[in-house]
């Protein structure tokens, strides 16, 4: 049914997105699917890789990592943004086009009071692209 | 390959060890066992939280100790932070002027050397913004307020003062003339004027800005520290940085730019209602000009939210072009061949007096020398981590030479035409046509007198008001922009909310000061953060120098050199 899944990743967060990764590696499992690994990263240094390209790097390790736990392909997408908080939804917008995915799965936080000013980056990106999109929220427990 | 190791830096974080990355692309990377935001507080109070702890919280309580000083004993602290900024532009000029002198050589300098070759972000990085975002964004973060209130009052003002010529008292000139002046002859005193004008909104300012943005740059997206001002100084502290010599660089950058910031939109929003009164009639009072300040924060606040490019580079993508509609306007509505003929006349006679103005020693027009341009040389300092950090921000993938004929010679050249076509608009009318009234009215007044000659008045005033207020949202926004990624130890992907937070404090302190008082003397304090700004500049030259020095210039080909700056 699905074939490409796009997972947006953080690797300055991977610990919160433990949950996305793994419905996202089930879902790979259950529909033979190839998971690409998209992230958005300023081009100045950060915590993680002090340039895109040193990110890149980390982003293609990680990605195998997660492909040997799941076992199926996976492929990574990187963007570089003056803004990234900013930006992006609209670039992972462009990466679900860019990468050809037929499904997003995004971890996102709980729906909150601020959301009505400022909205969680899953609501938008759910709202903005035309591909099934399974928002992956904190255990209740 | 001299690792630089730091026996105090944290082991716990969970981070390390990957605080040296081996050196990737054709950049040449610092080693250092920091990692960026290590010292940050990162959490959730209902918000997403990632500041530097000591960074944020003492820029925020001297920030809030200074205004509640300034409120509280105001006739005793302006006296004190005017005297200041006095005692600094009146006997330390020299040193303004010289460091200024170097910054302008070390910029010309880089553009005709091989360093220029070096690109911002490594030899395969493209730009992030094309070329008109680009400008616009250093041009609206540059001085675009300034042009609107001084494009009409400076020229003018000098012209005034070299027309009445050389007076003396006890030997000691008390006239404001530049140079020798040019008493009686008005053709002479309009050039002098002119060009005076010219040497402060030219090479010079747009110099200071480009030192600070380009080490800034290097030492973040080539050398792989983070974007803030205590990375300029790698080469000369090394691994101290990350410890209180950094702090103190960090805050006092904070410091600056969010006084400098809050003090401007209080009295901008001072002029801004002048206008509106002069032109609408408007009531000038505390309640119009908060409303315009809590007015322009939250279009600011609208713009932060939607990121750089699409709030600010918009915001000052649509000012450009206003602002050029409007220079054009008076180009050629008013007197265009007397502007188009004045534009290379007054270029030359800035070029000629270039060496007379920037003399650092044994001048005798002191007024001018002092009260002038080592004051505005004081205020373009201490505006320059804001604007300096800003345009670094903006300018990945640019090479140095590039980058140095876009931050300095084509704003410098955009300038100049600005000055020629406000001022020589305005002295056109003193001049030719014998109308005088611009020379009376108030300063922030003058550009809507001057215009009010012109036909389509009250659309082009009102345009006029408009740029303005413009200006100071994009202002407002990149401002805290730049505090938000100092107080969060230079990363620019801080949680949106703490950016919201700056631009609400700015326009808090300037409420306060607005309505309690004490708004200039404040800015004096801003301003005389120039002289400490001039010395981290002038570790910028050298800094800059240092890094290019280490980096490979050009074509991809070339192998990455294994050394560190240190």
């Amino acid at each position: 049914m699905y074939h490409r899944i796009l997972v947006p990743v953080d690797l300055a967060h991977v610990g919160a997105l433990e949950r996305a990764l793994n419905v996202a590696g089930d879902m790979a499992q259950h529909y033979e699917a190839e998971i690409c690994y998209v992230s958005v990263t300023p081009g100045t240094p950060g915590r993680v890789a002090r340039s895109p390209k040193e990110y890149e790097e980390k982003l293609k390790v990680f990605a195998q990592e997660q492909g040997q736990r799941h076992g199926r392909p996976v492929s990574t997408k990187v963007y570089v943004s003056a803004d990234p908080v900013a930006d992006l939804e609209d670039l992972l917008v462009k990466g679900v086009k860019d990468v050809g995915a037929d499904l997003v799965v995004m971890g996102t936080h709980l729906p909150r009071r601020l959301d009505a000013i400022m909205p969680s980056h899953g609501g938008k990106v759910a709202r903005q692209t035309d591909v099934s999109v399974f928002l992956v929220r904190p255990s209740r427990a | 390959m001299p690792v630089v190791k730091d026996n105090e830096t944290p082991s716990s974080d969970e981070h390390a060890g990957v605080g040296v990355p081996a050196p990737e692309g054709a950049a040449n990377l610092i080693d250092t066992d920091y990692v960026i935001g290590q010292d940050n507080v990162t959490g959730q109070i209902r918000l997403n939280l990632d500041i530097h702890g000591k960074v944020f919280a003492i820029s925020a309580l001297v920030t809030v100790l200074f205004v509640v000083i300034t409120l509280a004993a105001q006739d005793q602290v302006a006296p004190m932070f005017e005297g200041l900024r006095d005692w600094l532009t009146g006997n330390m000029s020299w040193f303004f002027l010289t460091a200024g002198n170097i910054f302008v050589l070390l910029c010309l300098g880089l553009i005709f050397s091989p360093l220029g070759k070096v690109r911002i972000g490594g030899a395969e990085a493209t730009p992030d913004f094309s070329y008109l975002g680009w400008l616009s964004m250093l041009f609206a973060a540059g001085m675009g307020i300034g042009l609107m209130f001084f494009g009409v009052a400076e020229p003018l003002g000098h012209f005034d003062a070299a027309l009445g010529g050389i007076t003396t008292e006890n030997g000691v000139r008390t006239d404001w003339a530049p140079l020798g002046g040019a008493e009686g002859d008005e053709a002479a005193a309009a050039t002098l004027g002119m060009a005076a004008t010219i040497y402060h909104w030219g090479l010079h300012p747009w110099a200071i800005y480009s030192v600070v943005a380009l080490a800034l740059a290097i030492f973040s997206f080539n050398k792989g520290l983070p974007l803030t001002v205590r990375s300029i100084f790698y080469p000369l502290l090394g691994e101290r940085i990350w410890g209180w010599p950094g702090h103190l660089i960090d805050m006092l950058a904070v410091f600056a730019t969010l006084f400098g910031l809050a003090t401007s939109l209080g009295i901008g929003a001072q002029q801004a209602a002048a206008g509106l009164s002069h032109l609408f009639g408007v009531p000038e009072g505390n309640l119009t000009m908060v409303l315009l300040i809590l007015g322009i924060t939250a279009v600011a606040i609208v713009s932060i939210v939607a990121g750089v490019d699409k709030g600010v580079k918009r915001l000052s993508e649509i000012n450009m072009v206003f602002a050029a509609l409007l220079m054009f306007f008076v180009i050629f509505v008013g007197p265009t061949l007397l502007i188009f003929t004045s534009f290379f006349q007054n270029l030359m006679a800035y070029v000629v007096n270039l060496p007379a103005f920037s003399m650092p020693f044994g001048r005798e027009d002191e007024n001018f020398s002092q009260g002038w341009t080592a004051f505005y040389w004081a205020w373009w300092i201490s505006w320059s981590p804001f604007v300096g950090m800003f345009i670094a921000r903006v300018s990945r993938g640019r090479s140095v030479r590039e980058f140095l004929l876009a931050v300095l010679l084509v704003p410098s050249l955009v300038s100049v035409l600005w000055m020629s076509a406000f001022g020589g608009a305005a002295l056109d009318q003193v001049m030719n046509q014998g109308f005088e009234g611009v020379l009376g009215a108030a300063t922030e007044l003058q550009l809507f007198i001057m215009l009010g000659e012109l036909p389509l008045a009250q659309i082009t005033s009102f345009i006029g008001i408009l740029l303005v207020v413009v200006f100071f949202i994009t202002s407002s926004d990149s401002g805290s922009l730049v505090i938000d990624t100092i107080t969060a130890g230079g990363k620019v992907d801080a949680p949106k909310p703490q950016r919201v937070f700056w631009a609400i404090i700015e326009a808090l302190i300037a409420i306060a000061l607005l309505v309690g008082g004490g708004l200039a003397a404040l800015q004096a304090m801003a301003v005389s953060t120039g002289l400490p700004f001039t010395l981290v500049l002038l570790v910028g030259c050298y800094a800059i120098i240092k890094g290019l020095m280490s980096e490979p210039r050009g074509l991809p080909e070339i192998e990455p050199k294994e050394e560190g700056v240190k």
